[in-house]
């Protein structure tokens, strides 16, 4: 109870103040839109390429783009606790009674509310344009599932690193430095069976590649639901890892000051 | 209902914040810590309300050890920190609700968060957003936050600082209220003598993370006989004004700061003619010469060896902690 209290007061606060800025609302679903279009257009002919496999490409980039959102919307969550932790908020808030997970799981679940919306925009766009999605409500909700779980492990990855070291310079450091070379090294913007044979090593090791490629299976004609359920539950086990690393981040934190 | 016992804290970096401190609060009272910046108030509170810890010695607040019963702790006391722990992006009732869920006031929130808005004077303001609040509004807000839960201890951890004259005046008001209406305890930390002065009623002298004296106001200002004699010399004047001063009966603890000389006399109005005919017998020309009864700064003087003003700007672990 206390613990689902927390969380959500904690995600109330974060969500309200994203609602109140309107620049920020047109922008984070203007972006899906841009980069559904570009990278759709810039990679068009990727479909005339022999042994692809996933119709227009279009079709196919749709989960690996859902993807690609979700980390790079979660990725810069932790701004908001560097904020807090300049201001004075986050300690007014570890000196009362709040469960200390409702910190970062309230976080993460304002982000992996963003990362929803965007993903239901692509999606719509994406039907607009003619591309298929299999599976019906089953395929969409496991696409959007596996986006969210991502976005919950780099967001809570992104509060831990934020807790540890308080500069937005080095977390902005951070993010672009594995967000773009995290999706180049999987199947989100490329088939899996036409990556280099040590990218396709190295992707298996890649939480982005588990998400594209469970997503992608999903709205995929012959869903792969054995995929589907590993590289969901490695996630749900990631998750649980990088959640108790930004929970216990505020121990090191408050030994410091 | 606050105990510290041989506090010991140095931050990564070698700065030594805490240095062996140790003090008693009184319930029901306004208790003051006072130092200059640096002189480890804020880590001292930082450690009483469970946000930091201490490297060594113990406390304990409501009868509760600081580190083994956090969570009790946390409940007892009521928090504002230095730095303002509102929310800006919240409005001022949004922001006090949050706090009472957070505080488990189940049922009688709504009541409790419109009590403290029109007790604290921000009923009209309460569906702003807290970043449109001016420096005093906000300030009365996290004091807001602080007593949410009905603390039986409100720590307020330099609590007028950056507000405007004014605003301090009407927050002195508030805080002087506080204390009267509740059965709770307050601990101030101020690097204002004034303040400490005028609001609490037992402080303790704190300088580089040390106790140097501790009692009510009265009773430290009573511990200097005399008044304090202060002369401004002359910038062109050479010669030795302290050894001038010395010469004088009645006079003790003599100090001289820049062209600042200041001395302790019996009767500070009879001395100033001597003292300045001393002085000018040395070649020392006397430009201002002021009396004054004690004041919490001549205290400080006195046990830190040093005046409030120049400890103040010497040390700032503030700036050296941000650097570390």
């Amino acid at each position: 109870m206390t613990v689902m209290r927390h969380t959500w007061q904690v995600a109330l606060r974060y969500i309200r103040a994203l609602l109140r800025q309107p620049a920020w609302i047109g922008i984070s679903l203007v972006q899906p839109i841009i980069w559904l279009l570009l990278f759709g257009a810039l990679f068009k002919r990727t479909a005339d390429i022999p042994g692809f496999t996933g119709g227009s490409y279009i079709e196919f980039l749709v989960p690996g783009l859902v993807v690609m959102l979700a980390i790079s919307t979660a990725g810069w969550v932790g701004m908001g606790f560097i904020e807090d932790i300049n201001r004075g908020t986050m300690d007014r808030l570890l000196v009362s009674p709040i469960w200390r997970g409702a910190l970062n799981l309230g976080s993460v679940a304002q982000s992996v509310l963003s990362i929803v919306v965007q993903s239901l925009v692509v999606i719509a766009l994406s039907l607009a344009v003619g591309a298929h999605i299999h599976n019906g409500v089953a395929g969409v909700a496991v696409l959007i599932g596996v986006a969210g779980l991502l976005g919950a492990v780099f967001a809570s990855l992104s509060n831990g690193v934020a807790v540890l070291t308080r500069q937005r310079e080095t977390l902005i450091g951070i993010v672009t430095m594995f967000t773009l070379p995290l999706t180049f090294l999987s199947s989100a913007l490329m088939q899996q069976s036409l990556l280099p044979g040590w990218i396709r090593w190295v992707a298996k090791f890649n939480p982005v590649n588990w998400a594209a490629e469970a997503g992608r299976s999903a709205a995929g004609a012959n869903a792969d639901w054995t995929l589907i359920a590993t590289r969901g539950g490695f996630l749900v086990l990631l998750l649980i890892a990088s959640a108790a690393f930004a929970t216990r981040a505020f121990r090191t934190y408050q030994r410091s000051i | 209902m606050i105990e510290a016992a041989e506090l010991r804290k140095t931050y990564r970096g070698g700065v030594r914040a805490l240095d062996g401190l140790s003090f008693e609060v009184a319930a029901g009272r306004i208790f003051g810590l006072l130092g200059p910046n640096g002189a480890g108030k804020s880590t001292a509170v930082r450690i009483l309300t469970t946000l930091s810890r201490a490297d060594s010695g113990e406390a304990r607040v409501a009868g509760l050890d600081v580190v083994r019963d956090a969570e009790q702790v946390r409940r007892s006391i009521g928090v504002v920190g230095q730095k303002p722990g509102l929310d800006p992006d919240a409005t001022g009732r949004e922001n006090l609700s949050m706090q009472a869920e957070l505080y488990g006031l189940l049922g009688e929130q709504r009541r409790r968060v419109t009590e403290l808005l029109e007790r604290l004077g921000l009923a009209d303001a309460s569906d702003r957003l807290a970043k449109t609040y001016s420096g005093g509004m906000q300030r009365r807000l996290d004091i807001a936050l602080g007593l949410v839960h009905r603390p039986k201890v409100l720590f307020l951890d330099e609590p007028t600082t950056g507000l405007d004259p004014e605003a301090r005046a009407e927050l002195w008001r508030e805080i002087e209220r506080l204390a009267e209406d509740h059965e709770m305890t307050i601990l101030l930390t101020t690097h204002y003598l004034e303040e400490a002065d005028r609001l609490a009623s037992r402080l303790v002298i704190v300088d580089c993370g040390r106790l140097v004296a501790e009692g009510s106001p009265d009773e430290l200002k009573r511990e200097l006989h005399g008044d304090t004699v202060q002369v401004e010399l002359v910038a062109s004047s050479n010669g030795d004004a302290v050894a001038a001063a010395r010469r004088l009966a009645g006079v003790s603890q003599v100090a001289l700061e820049g062209r600042m000389l200041r001395a302790r006399a019996v009767d500070g109005a009879a001395t100033i003619p001597s003292l300045i005919t001393a002085l000018e017998q040395d070649g020392l020309s006397v430009a201002s010469a002021t009396v004054a009864r004690p004041s919490l700064d001549d205290v400080y003087l006195r046990y830190a060896g040093r005046s409030f003003e120049q400890a103040d700007t010497e040390v700032d672990y503030e700036t050296k902690e941000a650097a570390a």
